[in-house]
């Protein structure tokens, strides 16, 4: 066959479309398997290497981790960097280890070179020690204490230890508890108090109110504040006891050069020997961490600890937006396609918004801010919350701003697919409905709408889509790196929408590129991308259940 | 439904001896005048614009309450138009331009005060294709009541039920009332809306084409209550078929290229064409 014929055959054209979706299978296959394999492993416990270390000065370091990774480099990029090596060496391997133990090394991850380390041993008695604070912790076990005298050593230690560090994470829970539930509730109220007070004073001095009132008023305030007060001591005395409670124990450990540490069991949030664990144990960790990390907060700058406040802005602010762009985007579709005259001015609005669609979300941050943080969120201040000022309430970016400001960059996205389903809808059916004698706005709501709820699911489902993923915009009007608080909460009014939240997809910003610990933070950054593709994911799924079971339930001939 | 889209009805030529066994077919064929009947609807001096062209032409006539009236001519002869002017449809399109009058029982239906839903639901309407709503088979039929407020359960399935009795249906369906209608056939679906627009009583009953997209079963199904509907309705038909004129109909007008050619009672109409193109139409030697 010659190559005119086989041209002319079309074969080139299959193959050069198939060729383009095996690539970008093999792109998407490729970057979702990299996120996934490296997110899932994190979470795996490695085992504890122990070796001896000679430096080119003759001097012998004992080094005990685990191990982070490893590099083949010449040996010119090393001497460059300051590294003696002898000259005969070309390719040195160096390894990365995860020495835990900050507070006692300075540094917890080195680079060792291959040369002048001794074989690697995997001693069972390695411990590796969870803590609240300065990240792990490496070395062996040598006796417990309670109140400066020792209650369990040798043999007799794990198990001890074991019951003790899961009494103090009790104890630690309840300070959890009390701190952010109760304290919280108690400063909640007492700040309510506060303004209460500061508006009474205003509402005097704007002559809305004589003294007498106020004072009465006031007095009534005063006893409230002395009863929270009252009930706020309450509290801090349990959270004393508790403290002392949870300090009782100290754990001694040593460590690889031999040094003895002493460990308050309040650090600790678990201990592994994961040398001496069987597969199954393994699995039974893994999945241990897996959900401290899911359903944790973060700790250590966020290189550390859960992301749970994460997860949990994420989810609330898709709603919200959800909540906001649905109705505004299914009203607008339908103005535009059902009732707006056809015509130039028409045609100009409906361009307007489907470029919308394409302006940088940036510039949607930046118009947040402008216009709903500042200008909005103020003048709801002076008009709702001059109590509180000169310190803003909704004058600051916060939930609602962000959701809002997505609802608007989403927006086109819902009106360009409720516009499309109902210009799907057969006019045979609108005029089946006139011709009974509905007014258009009947046969707008009865039959049209209904029949056209799977597309604007369709546009919720591109809109969430975008918004879950969505960063840029987020950082101006509302997302930080650190939220001391859940948007949603036991206090009234439950929704606190003037609150910052965290945000998973800016989580990975912050910890992968603004974490003072980058080799502690690289694993998180790809078990926060997982879950981030998993959340979206699982949102649409949701939302394109809703769109079958409606499009099964409005099925028609014309599908 | 794709059983249901062959075109059986208008794929075969018109000839005179079908015709004349359709006739033969028409238990009411019997020649009538229309001075003895009761007027239902009157058109006068009709003329209707689509924008510069004009798509009706000075129509005048009157059609007799209680019987069957049938429109037939060639594609694009208007008689689609002219039903769509009895319920006012022709509203729904921009460029569409009146001038005459139509009066239904003596009053000019475009008259300004005149309420459009109210005169549609005097004046029901059947489809080319059925349009069923992507409801039950119950709320399709109650449609029409619950625009008028009826919330009455029991109100509701004694009409619904009426309706579907009426329709020819309610053997067929009463089982499945609450399943969605598009899960009928074809012909199931016509009727539905058939007993969807008498559920609410109208007077009028427009047929645009009832048949063309059913098969020959269902569409005999839909000429037997043709038959039937007549005792309660007046009732227009639009078809492209001869024999269904013949075989359903009691009036007949002819309309060629917007023109009222020939109108008078069937028998006389296919039997005794007073115009030669009527006859060339009948015959089968048009275009």
């Amino acid at each position: 066959m010659t190559v005119k014929q086989w041209f002319k055959s079309g074969s080139p054209w299959v193959w050069l479309n198939a060729g383009a979706i095996a690539i970008s299978m093999i792109m998407v296959v490729g970057l979702l398997s990299l996120i996934l394999v490296r997110g899932f492993s994190h979470f795996w416990p490695a085992p504890i290497l122990e070796t001896t270390v000679t430096q080119p000065d003759g001097r012998q370091v004992q080094v005990m981790g685990e191990l982070s990774r490893s590099q083949t480099l010449p040996a010119e990029v090393l001497r460059d960097a300051g590294v003696d090596i002898p000259r005969e060496i070309n390719l040195v391997t160096r390894h990365l280890i995860k020495q835990g133990n900050r507070d006692v090394w300075g540094r917890d991850f080195v680079w060792y070179p291959e040369t002048g380390m001794e074989e690697w041993r995997f001693p069972a008695d390695a411990m590796r020690l969870e803590r609240r604070e300065r990240g792990d912790f490496f070395g062996y076990p040598v006796r417990l204490m309670e109140a400066g005298r020792t209650v369990a050593e040798g043999d007799d230690l794990w198990p001890e230890l074991q019951q003790r560090v899961a009494r103090a994470n009790d104890i630690f829970d309840e300070i959890r508890r009390i701190e952010r539930r109760e304290i919280g509730s108690v400063n909640q109220r007492m700040e309510r108090v506060r303004l209460d007070e500061r508006r009474l004073e205003m509402d005097r001095r704007a002559g809305r109110i004589d003294r007498a009132t106020q004072e009465e008023a006031m007095a009534e305030l005063e006893a409230r504040r002395a009863e929270l007060t009252q009930e706020f001591a309450v509290l801090q005395e349990r959270l004393d006891t508790l403290y002392q409670d949870v300090r009782r124990d100290t754990l001694v450990a040593r460590v690889s050069d031999g040094r003895e540490v002493d460990l308050s069991l309040a650090q600790i949030i678990r201990a592994v020997k994961p040398n001496d664990m069987s597969v199954v144990s393994k699995m039974g960790l893994y999945v241990a961490q897996f959900w401290d990390f899911l359903s944790g907060y973060p700790r250590e700058a966020n290189t550390e600890g859960g992301i749970l406040p994460a997860i949990f802005g994420t989810v609330t602010m898709v709603f919200v937006m959800s909540i906001i762009v649905s109705p505004f985007g299914v009203l607008a579709a339908i103005y535009l396609r059902e009732y707006a005259r056809q015509g130039p001015l028409l045609r100009m609005i409906r361009i307007s918004v489907y470029n919308l669609a394409g302006v940088p979300s940036i510039v949607f941050g930046v118009f947040g801010l402008g216009f709903f943080v500042y200008f909005v969120g103020g003048a709801v201040d002076q008009q709702f919350f001059p109590e509180a000022l000169p310190s803003p309430t909704f004058g600051t970016p916060g939930l609602l701003w962000a959701s809002l400001t997505l609802a608007l960059l989403t927006l086109p996205v819902v009106i360009v697919a409720t516009e499309e389903g109902l210009a799907r809808i057969p006019s045979t059916i609108r005029h089946g409905s006139l011709a009974l004698g509905a007014t258009k706005a009947e046969t707008l709501w009865k039959v049209v709408v209904p029949l056209a709820t799977p597309a604007m699911m369709t546009g919720l489902i591109l809109a969430i889509a975008r918004a879950a993923g969505e960063v840029a915009p987020l950082m101006l009007v509302g997302v930080v790196k650190l939220a001391p608080t859940l948007p949603v909460d036991g206090n009234f009014p439950f929704i606190h929408l003037e609150r910052k939240i965290m945000h998973l997809g800016f989580h990975i910003f912050d910890v992968g590129f603004q974490s003072p610990n980058v080799e502690a933070a690289q694993p998180l950054v790809y078990a926060t991308a997982m879950t981030l593709v998993v959340l979206i994911v699982m949102l649409n799924l949701t939302a394109i259940s809703i769109r079958n079971s409606l499009r099964e339930k409005y099925r028609s001939e014309s599908d | 439904m794709d059983a249901t889209m062959t075109q059986t009805d208008n794929s075969a030529p018109a000839s005179s001896h079908g015709i004349a066994s359709s006739l033969f077919e028409n238990p009411n064929a019997k020649r009538l005048k229309l001075s003895d009947e009761r007027i239902a609807l009157e058109v006068k001096d009709l003329n209707l614009y689509y924008g510069e062209e004009q798509a009706l032409k000075n129509i005048s006539l009157k059609l007799a309450a209680n019987r069957v009236t049938a429109f037939i001519g060639p594609s694009g002869c208007g008689k689609s138009t002219l039903l769509r002017c009895f319920n006012r449809m022709n509203d729904l399109v921009d460029a569409c331009r009146i001038e005459g009058s139509i009066s239904l029982e003596g009053k000019d239906i475009y008259d300004r005060k005149v309420d459009v839903a109210e005169l549609r639901r005097r004046v029901g309407m059947v489809f080319q294709k059925p349009n069923p709503f992507p409801k039950s088979i119950f709320e399709n039929v109650a449609y029409g009541l619950r625009l008028q407020g009826v919330r009455n359960r029991q109100v509701l399935s004694e009409v619904v039920e009426r309706a579907l009795r009426g329709a020819a249906l309610w053997d067929e369906v009463k089982d499945r009332l609450n399943q969605n209608a598009f899960g009928l056939s074809g012909g199931q679906q016509q009727r539905l809306v058939i007993a969807r627009a008498i559920a609410i009583e109208p007077e009028v009953i427009l047929l645009d084409e009832p048949a063309s997209a059913l098969d020959p079963i269902s569409t005999a199904k839909i000429e037997e209550l043709i038959y039937e509907l007549k005792e309660d309705y007046t009732i227009l038909i639009v078809t492209h078929n001869m024999q269904q004129a013949a075989r359903v109909s009691d009036y007949t007008a002819y309309m060629y290229l917007g023109e009222m050619v020939e109108y008078g009672d069937t028998m006389t109409l296919f039997t005794n064409p007073k115009k030669k193109a009527t006859e060339d139409y009948i015959t089968g030697r048009y275009g």
